[in-house]
């Protein structure tokens, strides 16, 4: 148990100690596992990526690989047209990147609109607040595989959803056999998902924003609308726009619910980047792995940019911070 | 008018205009859609299969009332069947053969009646199957499953306080050369998200011999940088003095963490806890790659590779689901304030 100690005596009594106990090893010794393991599952495997997306071969172990050069990027990026993915030696690649853009375009864009109105409406004075807030952040919990199942078993053939088509008298769809349908309920499933977690940052951007502005709205007689679009708007930016990013680097990422939920089909329709690599190096009965390690990297280079871009947005938001 | 007046009134005092109006109902719209589906799952997953093949599906679980019949081993299914003198009644089925049905009341069992299968509709009561669940141990070996979720999640998130505590009263309570690097090495592994690195860890962790084991799936995920972050940032906030203390009393350096600064920092812990849980328990694309036998797929794996079958048994499978989410829905329901406290304040899921 730690004792009282008056003040005086302490410091000079102190130095000593602590050059007494603490040796120079000591805080290397409570950083040891931390950081060992950080190097042999983080720090060793990016060296290693890089090796393999330099060499060739089937085989996993690096020094039985043959050097190739550059030829698993250009592999990966050898296109017709690069408009028209069919055009490319590895179409299904340009068809990820493509639906990774198409899909990170729409889903970020979307649920960021969506965050941003519950995050207002949590933010009024309402009653039951927690339990509003609770409702809009309880999906983001759920598992990937659980939440692609509830979406499955509502979206099946003789599901809920067609059960509702039916009942208004329209004819059932086939809502993940579609590929435009596919893309949407993928987008949506997602959206339903994560933008909860999105609500809670841009809440508590509002809450931060002083009550004394709105009231002098309100004395201005502002209407709501020009309240949000004058005071909540220009305050909440710096928020927002850190929001965004993250969003996008999230979705940049995406695998689990749209693999479980479509698998990538139909066809490659919702086939995304992360997708394209896990069954190059882990699923194809010729397991390429260089290709996959080349594709990652590539993955990896949008994702240090939009990074960068982040760290730059929330370096703005901190000077904005301070300036407030 | 008194009653809508005091129903109307709002938190500020005034009455509800449109935008509270507005308000409320988008939130409504909100629990249908947020709370609606995982509802219609858990409602689902009470259904037995005959009922979730009907279409258009009902909300509550019914089924067929069935009766025990003397003289026969099974429940048999209940009918109402309309008599050749136009009244109706309800009988047991006890056998079907093309268009005609052998009838009986259990009361008179030597009463056959054979009815036209036209003339009969089945008897519908309310009725859980919650046969979906107390198969599931002898169906598939969910048991199996559920232990190797547990077993994940418990051990990876002990290691994960342990490594990241260590990491974090290091960076926190000592002045050293390389302080700062390491800090920023362990940050920066946030930038390194899993799947750039699918292929060569791979490669690690069955040159460690850890394929198809599943320590090869809670040795990569305990050093997490959030954790570290998390915990050095409250560790900073103890007072140094209550260290130099301890020492004076010839505590080991150890000691002083383990006894000291450990207890201190017990509310970060339990938020980092409450996050590992939840990260082991849904982790998916990393236990796919390590663990391809299916003696060691965890809950989520087991989900997946059934949703797969070219014959999925949705009864089960719902079953399997529910309780899947069950733990993570237990968890929010008492630390929701935790929780989104957490992430407010460090900004990481």
């Amino acid at each position: 148990m730690p004792t009282p100690i008056h003040n005086g005596v302490l410091s000079e009594k102190l130095q000593g100690v602590k050059i007494m106990k603490t040796s120079r090893s000591t805080p290397w010794f409570f950083l040891a596992p931390n950081v060992i393991v950080i190097l042999l599952f983080t720090f060793i495997p990016i060296a290693i990526n890089i090796y393999y997306a330099f060499t060739g071969g089937v085989n996993l172990y690096p020094n039985q690989r043959p050097g190739v050069g550059v030829e698993n990027f250009s592999t990966l990026l050898e296109c017709g047209s690069y408009f028209d993915p069919s055009s490319c030696r590895k179409d299904v690649f340009w068809q990820s990147i493509f639906n990774t853009a198409k899909y990170s375009f729409f889903q970020v864009t979307l649920m960021v609109l969506f965050s941003l109105i519950t995050a207002v409406v949590l933010n009024r004075k309402i009653m039951g607040r927690g339990f509003w807030r609770g409702v809009f952040f309880y999906p983001v919990l759920l598992s990937p595989v659980v939440v692609a199942l509830i979406w499955k078993w509502i979206l099946q053939r003789d599901g809920l959803l067609n059960a509702a088509m039916v009942g208004i008298g329209s004819q059932p769809v086939l809502w993940l056999a579609e590929p435009g349908w596919a893309f949407f309920w993928v987008t949506f499933v997602s959206i339903w998902a994560h933008m909860g977690f999105y609500t809670l940052i841009l809440l508590a951007g509002l809450q931060a924003i002083p009550a004394d502005l709105y009231e002098a709205a309100q004395l201005d007689k502002a209407s709501p609308w020009r309240s949000f679009s004058r005071v909540t708007l220009p305050l909440l930016l710096p928020n927002l726009m850190v929001v965004l990013v993250l969003a996008l680097i999230k979705a940049v990422q995406t695998f689990d619910e749209v693999f479980v939920l479509t698998g990538g089909g139909p066809g490659s329709a919702t086939t995304l980047v992360v997708q394209f690599i896990y069954q190059t190096g882990f699923v194809e009965p010729v397991r390429l792995y260089g290709i996959a390690a080349a594709g990652s990297l590539l993955l990896a280079l949008a994702l240090v940019a939009l990074t960068l871009l982040q760290l730059r947005l929330s370096k703005a938001d901190e000077m904005g911070e301070r300036a407030k | 008018m008194k009653a809508l007046n005091f129903l109307t009134r709002t938190r500020s005092g005034r009455s509800m205009d449109w935008t509270d109006w507005l308000s409320y109902s988008y939130l409504v719209m909100g629990l249908f859609l947020m709370f609606g589906p995982v509802l219609w799952l858990v409602m689902s997953s009470f259904k037995t299969e005959s009922a979730l093949n009907e279409f258009p599906p009902s909300f509550l679980p019914y089924g067929q009332k069935a009766i025990a019949v003397p003289g026969e081993e099974k429940m048999k299914p209940v009918y109402r069947v309309k008599m050749p003198d136009g009244t109706t009644k309800e009988l047991a089925e006890l056998r079907r053969i093309g268009l005609t049905a052998t009838h009986v009341d259990p009361a008179r069992p030597d009463d056959l009646v054979r009815v036209n299968v036209k003339d009969r509709e089945p008897v519908r009561e309310f009725k859980l199957a919650t046969e979906n669940y107390t198969d599931l141990g002898g169906k598939i070996s969910f048991g199996t499953y559920l232990w190797n979720s547990v077993f994940i999640t418990v051990i990876a998130t002990i290691l994960t306080l342990l490594f990241n505590s260590m990491a974090a009263f290091a960076l926190s309570k000592y002045k050293f050369k390389g302080r700062t690097s390491v800090f920023l090495l362990i940050l920066g592994t946030l930038m390194v998200p899993p799947a750039i690195v699918l292929v060569p860890n791979f490669l690690v962790v069955s040159e460690l011999g850890m394929l198809n084991s599943l320590w090869g799936v809670i040795w990569p995920a305990i050093a997490t940088p959030t954790g570290v972050f998390l915990l050095r940032q409250y560790m900073l906030t103890i007072p140094d003095e209550l260290l130099d203390a301890a020492r004076m009393d010839h505590a080991s350096e150890w000691q002083i963490y383990w006894r000291i600064v450990l207890p201190l920092a017990a509310p970060a812990l339990a938020v980092l806890a409450i996050f590992s849980v939840m990260w082991r328990w849904n982790d998916f694309l990393w236990p796919l790659i390590v663990l391809s036998k299916e003696e060691k797929f965890t809950l989520q794996l087991a989900l997946n590779a059934f949703q797969g079958d070219l014959v999925t048994q949705w009864n089960y499978l719902l079953a399997m689901t529910v309780i899947t989410l069950l733990p993570i829905t237990i968890v929010f329901a008492f630390l929701q304030k935790y929780i989104t406290q957490g992430i407010a304040s460090a900004g990481v899921k």
